[in-house]
């Protein structure tokens, strides 16, 4: 387990399995907390990071993820960068349609993982792996 | 993997997730959870997520086949507990969590599976079935 968390220096997690992901909601959760989220702001941070960390998983066929806390001068924060290599999106935009899914879920993973926070970023390609990136303010 | 606990608690089986589920072991609670209620033949479910600092969609989807299931197994499924936090955040990712029963903790729980049981019975006291509420009978 994390003890102590170093701000500032990246940490990582590979998303290989079921586990992982639990892994990867464990280390949001004790970022989250060091740069003092309120709980409500944790919560939702730590519920997106475990929906685009099982999309990394079942969709990208597994990867890695890095959190990192962030400082714009006025306000501290999380940014999490999800990583896989796996075969891309195709329609992004059918992609972030609610209840939209090829996987048997409920289609609410990424809509929903994109209302959860403050800034999502996600970049991909058929065939190029998909990269999504996204951050959470302390208010 | 972890196992999720089912206790039997007179005619209603009480599950409390005390460990952050991995997705296996949220669909393992799922098939035990039916096995018990055929077993036992307890008529309600009381699933409490005190514990839980996070319900993400496959969560949220495993409690809506869990009361869906019970339902075809003649048992009623109450969820107890749940966070505020996670209500707020349940919300927002938009899950509806359809066809679930909630109370904000166990006991009211037992009180909601007590009541659903006078319901269908059709003789309850608090029974909304008006044909049969003028014919009470013990």
């Amino acid at each position: 387990m994390t003890a102590g968390v170093d701000l500032g220096t990246p940490q990582t997690q590979a998303i290989r399995s079921d586990e992982d992901v639990v892994r990867v909601r464990q280390l949001v959760r004790t970022v989250a907390v060091a740069v003092k989220l309120s709980l409500v702001d944790q919560t939702k941070l730590v519920t997106a990071a475990s929906e685009l960390a099982r999309n990394t998983l079942v969709y990208g066929g597994g990867g890695a993820v890095e959190v990192v806390t962030v400082d714009n001068g006025r306000r501290r924060g999380v940014r999490i960068v999800f990583d896989d290599s796996g075969p891309g999106i195709a329609d992004l935009d059918l992609a972030l349609t609610d209840g939209y899914t090829t996987g048997g879920g409920l289609g609410l993973g990424l809509s929903g993982a994109r209302r959860l926070v403050d800034e999502f970023d996600i970049r991909t390609g058929v065939g190029e792996g998909t990269t999504i990136t996204v951050t959470k303010w302390s208010r | 993997m972890d196992r999720v606990p089912i206790l039997k608690i007179g005619d209603v089986l009480l599950v409390s997730i005390q460990v952050d589920m991995s997705d296996q072991t949220a669909l393992q609670l799922q098939d035990d959870l039916a096995e018990r209620i055929v077993a036992t033949g307890c008529h309600g479910v009381i699933i409490d997520i005190t514990a839980l600092d996070i319900v993400d969609s496959f969560v949220g989807r495993m409690l809506s086949t869990i009361a869906s299931i019970s339902k075809v197994l003649d048992a009623e499924t109450v969820v107890v507990g749940m966070r505020p936090a996670v209500a707020i955040t349940l919300v927002e990712l938009g899950l509806s969590l359809n066809g679930i029963r909630t109370a904000l903790n166990v006991e009211r729980g037992m009180e909601l599976i007590a009541a659903a049981r006078y319901d269908e019975g059709g003789y309850g006291p608090d029974g909304d079935d008006a044909d049969t509420e003028t014919t009470a009978v013990p």
